[in-house]
């Protein structure tokens, strides 16, 4: 093995130097210069995005530990797409309210960890490296929920976060290593061929999934969604509810479809009934959210059990609709949280009732409110509606006619209530409506990227062919 | 660029166009122009078909067909007959009228303007499609836009109707989208691939399994936005809420895309399934028929006098759809045709009355012919227009319906015909209440004395849907012969 095969790490590699390079530079750069340090992590992880996006090699890393492929590597750079906007929306927050606390470093280095905790995860070929990501990924998070340390609300949510975590990665294990007594490896290729369908096997499937379940956040493992959200600084439940829930998504599809696609007879009723509980739990709660985090945490529930529609495929079909839904995701939830940060940041509102009348006084934040909520109900011409269609078409290929026409109505109800945010900006008049302000160019740019990619991802097909093609080389 | 695209891309350069408006003037000026090349679109188109149709015998004409999404085989395939013709030209006439009687949109004009094209995007491109994909995206681009129509513009309960149309209507195209999945997957009955093309699919012998489970699905999910009784309570809250050129345009174009899609995809697609079901959808769109007649009668508001109208005039439709044969289908276009000028006439007096007089109760109306005699007498005649009187278009559809739904000859039909013909009876009773109650008699308030002539815009509004509705009624036969040689094809599967 010569050190030109690190090179197949590439997105992790660069990733770990800017976050040594910021620790440097926090050590090297004066107080009164803080606010450097943000455009200097905004500016490296660009780069990182950009270079992400460069050709690079396949193929297998420590003994099939750790490998990557041409759809892996297109999922980390959704992941990083969806970071980098995250860091621009809350580049200007971090200015604000974190760097005269002398912690602006140590945000961006929490979050860059558990993104490369993520890598580990998505990359890993056997279940020693998956866990190793997988709690890479939660830890620094659980740090970054209770960021806010002048809100006791907000260490509330770090704790109720940890020790959640900690249960559900404890649950997890404890599924892996029944695995493990039952095939004998830990190496998924060698897991693939021997598993078989036992009553043991079972069980450790079921524990391992429900651990995989708690960081999508699928009913019943839910109940720490709402509270975290509702606590954590924006941004980072943004993150939670895009980044982490799209990685762990992306993972649970690709074991469930290549190692224990010998159990599908079992996960696929699993599926079937968490799809259904998912939906409904996710939208009946969502209707009566007051508070736009817990109504967006609700939201992100229901969205999870939407994608559920294209995991139970165990096709090609459905990894190409699941990795489309979840990069539309990236942006359409991204441009929703954007939006709450930039008026929640300028005034400190959280609330539905005081985004009334918001249209008459920020006509461009309402919009770009109204487009993520369309394409979160799925409405065309924007994005969402094709990434749900495409779900729905994957689930219905499989004949879950049932299961469909269940979604169907859930998409119903969701419209629901993403209409009420709409009416309260369109709809309503209001004396104190949040009065006009200016974003600051970070924000902007935030904020505009999603839009685009709102209104682009769906009606430009080549993009899904792209991806309909990475997933079929995936499965050879 | 082919002749049926630029439905769609003028829309979307006027919307360009509109964002840079900066107030009502240059706002109802840009909208006018567009929907004016708009309606001159379509009346080139009408000769442009007559004249393609003499030479081209194929099921559509001036088709086009460009690949979306390849895995899916979802295409852009776009294509005309006469029925989709007709109706194309109906919505460029009732956009246009709907632009002149808003002319006077005080609040928020561009986003009003804005949002009414954008609805028209969505007609437009509904009838043009031959894609179920791509019909499917334009039908929910038609429906979204009336949320923030009627919620922002509308008047009375206007949130509350506006969320009860949107839900109801956004569940049926849910609904709706099990039942294109469902036609979608059986697409490759006959060994070839999954197809969303209309023409190919109708090519393929579905089982008749399927066609039983997904028929109900695709019919209701259409027939929701035309009224199906009992998923027609929507329509009067949505349409009493909106402003007036919202309700023309619901009730005149938006609720015949449930007929056609009945006609063009359900029938079409799914013979078999037709067959089997149309006995419990005859019986829903009777009661629709003669409950919408029998409600009018009772309503004291314009609108809702109006809305429930539409309601049985509608319920004609799709009865005469389901009676699955030549005569009543071209009855049906022309009942779709005729009720989509009279109702938006109606709805567009509706608003100048009540923009004069700030009142739609009928009973506190009275002796309108005496200050505002225009309008009123145009009101008479769109009334006379409504209860079928020889001479108007309404007279030249039922006459098709019910001649159509009289050749057939078992018991359940005839009861069901003879049930719908008492509808016309019922519809010359609201109508003249009205036209006497209001219309008629003494002035009932001093303040009706001054009411503002009508102006130059409304006069042309009026007349731009007064024409169609005259010219149907005196001569019927180059449309009915246009709309009579495209069924054809579409009667076939149900023989």
């Amino acid at each position: 093995m010569d050190f030109s095969s690190f090179l197949l790490m590439r997105h992790e590699i660069i990733l770990l130097a800017i976050t040594l390079l910021l620790l440097v530079a926090e050590v090297s750069i004066a107080n009164n210069k803080k606010n450097s340090i943000v455009h200097l992590a905004i500016f490296l992880f660009g780069i990182h995005t950009i270079v992400g996006f460069l050709k690079m090699d396949y193929g297998d890393l420590f003994g099939g530990m750790f490998h990557t492929n041409e759809l892996i590597k297109f999922f980390k750079s959704v992941l990083n797409i969806g970071v980098l906007i995250l860091l621009l929306q809350s580049g200007d927050w971090i200015e604000e309210k974190i760097l005269h606390q002398q912690r602006g470093t140590e945000f961006f280095m929490l979050l860059f960890s558990s993104l490369l905790g993520m890598y580990f995860m998505i990359s890993a070929g056997d279940f020693l490296m998956f866990y190793l990501g997988l709690e890479l990924s939660t830890l620094p998070v659980a740090a970054l929920a209770a960021y806010d340390i002048t809100k006791r609300i907000s260490s509330e949510s770090g704790i109720k976060l940890i020790l959640s975590a900690a249960l559900a990665s404890g649950v997890s294990l404890f599924g892996i290593s029944i695995l493990y007594a039952t095939t004998g490896s830990i190496y998924f290729i060698e897991i693939s061929e021997i598993i078989t369908s036992n009553n043991l096997t079972i069980l450790g499937f079921v524990l391992f999934f429900a651990g995989l379940g708690f960081k999508i956040s699928l009913v019943p493992f839910h109940f720490w969604t709402a509270d975290v959200y509702e606590g954590a600084p924006i941004s980072i439940a943004a993150y939670l509810s895009v980044i982490s829930k799209g990685a762990a998504v992306f993972i649970l599809m690709i074991l469930l479809f290549t190692v224990l696609k010998p159990l599908m007879a079992i996960w696929e009723n699993i599926i079937y009934v968490i799809a259904i509980i998912t939906m409904f739990i996710g939208n009946l709660f969502a209707l009566r959210q007051q508070n736009m985090k817990r109504f967006l945490a609700f939201s992100s529930i229901a969205q999870a059990g939407f994608i559920l529609l294209g995991m139970i495929t165990g096709n090609q079909l459905g990894i190409a609709t699941v990795v489309y839904f979840v990069l539309i995701y990236v942006f359409s939830n991204l441009a929703a949280f954007g939006v709450v940060q930039a008026i929640s940041l300028q005034t400190g509102k959280e609330n539905m009732k005081d985004y009334e009348g918001l249209y008459r006084t920020n006509p461009n934040l309402s919009l770009v409110m109204m487009l993520a909520l369309f394409s979160l109900a799925g409405i065309p011409p924007v994005a969402g509606f094709f990434g749900k269609f495409f779900l729905f078409t994957a689930a219905a290929s499989k004949g879950y006619y049932l299961l469909v026409f269940l979604a169907v109505v859930n998409v119903t109800i969701s419209l629901y209530y993403y209409l009420l945010v709409v009416r309260a900006m369109f709809l309503r008049k209001n004396e104190n409506a949040i009065p006009y302000f200016k974003s600051k160019i970070y924000m902007k740019l935030g904020l505009l990227i999603t839009a685009v990619g709102i209104l682009v991802i769906g009606l430009y097909s080549p993009l899904y062919n792209y991806i309909h093609e990475l997933s079929k080389s995936f499965l050879n | 660029m082919d002749i049926l695209s630029l439905f769609i891309i003028v829309p979307i350069i006027t919307i360009l166009v509109l964002v840079f408006t900066k107030n009502l003037k240059q706002a109802r000026v840009v909208s006018m122009v567009g929907s004016s090349v708009q309606l001159l679109m379509a009346i080139n188109l009408v000769f442009a078909y007559f004249k393609e149709r003499a030479v081209n015998s194929s099921i559509m004409v001036f088709t086009k067909d460009i690949v979306w999404f390849e895995p899916f085989n979802i295409h852009y395939t776009i294509g005309v007959d006469g029925v989709s013709v007709a109706l194309l030209l109906l919505t460029a006439i009732v956009v246009l009228a709907g632009v002149f009687i808003s002319w006077k949109m005080c609040d928020l004009p561009k986003e009003f303007f804005i949002s009414l094209i954008v609805l028209s995007i969505g007609v437009y491109g509904f009838f043009i499609s031959l894609d179920l994909f791509t019909m499917f995206v334009f039908f929910e681009i038609a429906v979204i836009p009336m949320y923030l129509l009627i919620g922002i513009w509308g008047s009375g309960p206007k949130e509350y109707s506006a969320m009860k149309l949107t839900l109801m209507l956004m569940g049926a195209s849910a609904i709706l989208l099990v039942g294109i999945l469902g036609i979608y997957f059986n697409s490759d009955a006959d060994g070839g691939a999954l197809t969303f093309n209309i023409l190919e699919i109708a090519q393929v012998n579905i089982p008749i399994e399927s066609q039983k489970l997904f028929f109900p699905l695709t019919f209701i999910g259409f027939a929701v936005i035309g009224a199906l009784f009992p998923f027609h309570t929507w329509s009067p809250d949505g349409h009493a809420s909106a402003p007036t050129a919202v309700s023309m345009l619901h009730a005149g174009v938006l609720m015949k895309l449930g007929g056609y899609g009945v006609f063009r995809v359900a029938m079409y697609l799914l013979p078999l399934g037709a067959i089997d079901w149309s006995w419990v959808f005859i019986i829903l769109s009777v009661i629709g028929v003669v409950y919408g007649a029998f409600s009018a009668i009772k309503q004291t508001d314009l609108k809702y006098i109006n809305a429930y109208s539409s309601v049985s005039h509608l319920g004609l439709v799709l009865f005469a759809l389901l009676m699955l044969n030549k005569t009543a289908w071209n009855g049906a276009i022309l009942q779709s045709l005729s009720h989509g000028f009279m109702t938006a006439l109606f709805f567009a007096l509706i608003g100048m009355i009540y923009g004069r007089t700030h009142t739609r109760d009928i009973g506190k109306l009275g002796g309108l012919l005496k200050v505002i005699p225009f309008i009123s007498v145009i009101y008479v005649i769109a009334g006379l227009a409504s209860l079928g009187l020889p001479g108007f278009s309404g007279f030249v559809a039922e006459m098709n319906i019910f001649v159509g739904a009289f050749q057939e000859d078992n018991m359940f039909m005839r009861v069901a015909t003879i049930l719908s013909v008492s509808v016309i009876v019922i519809t010359a009773v609201y109508i003249l209440r009205v036209v006497g109650i209001m219309l008629m008699g003494p002035i009932k308030k001093e303040a009706y004395l001054k009411l503002e002539k009508v102006t130059w815009y409304e006069r042309f509004g009026i007349l731009l849907l007064l024409i169609p509705i005259v010219g149907i009624g005196v001569a019927p036969l180059w449309l009915s012969d246009m709309i009579l040689e495209s069924l054809d094809p579409f009667i076939k599967g149900l023989l």
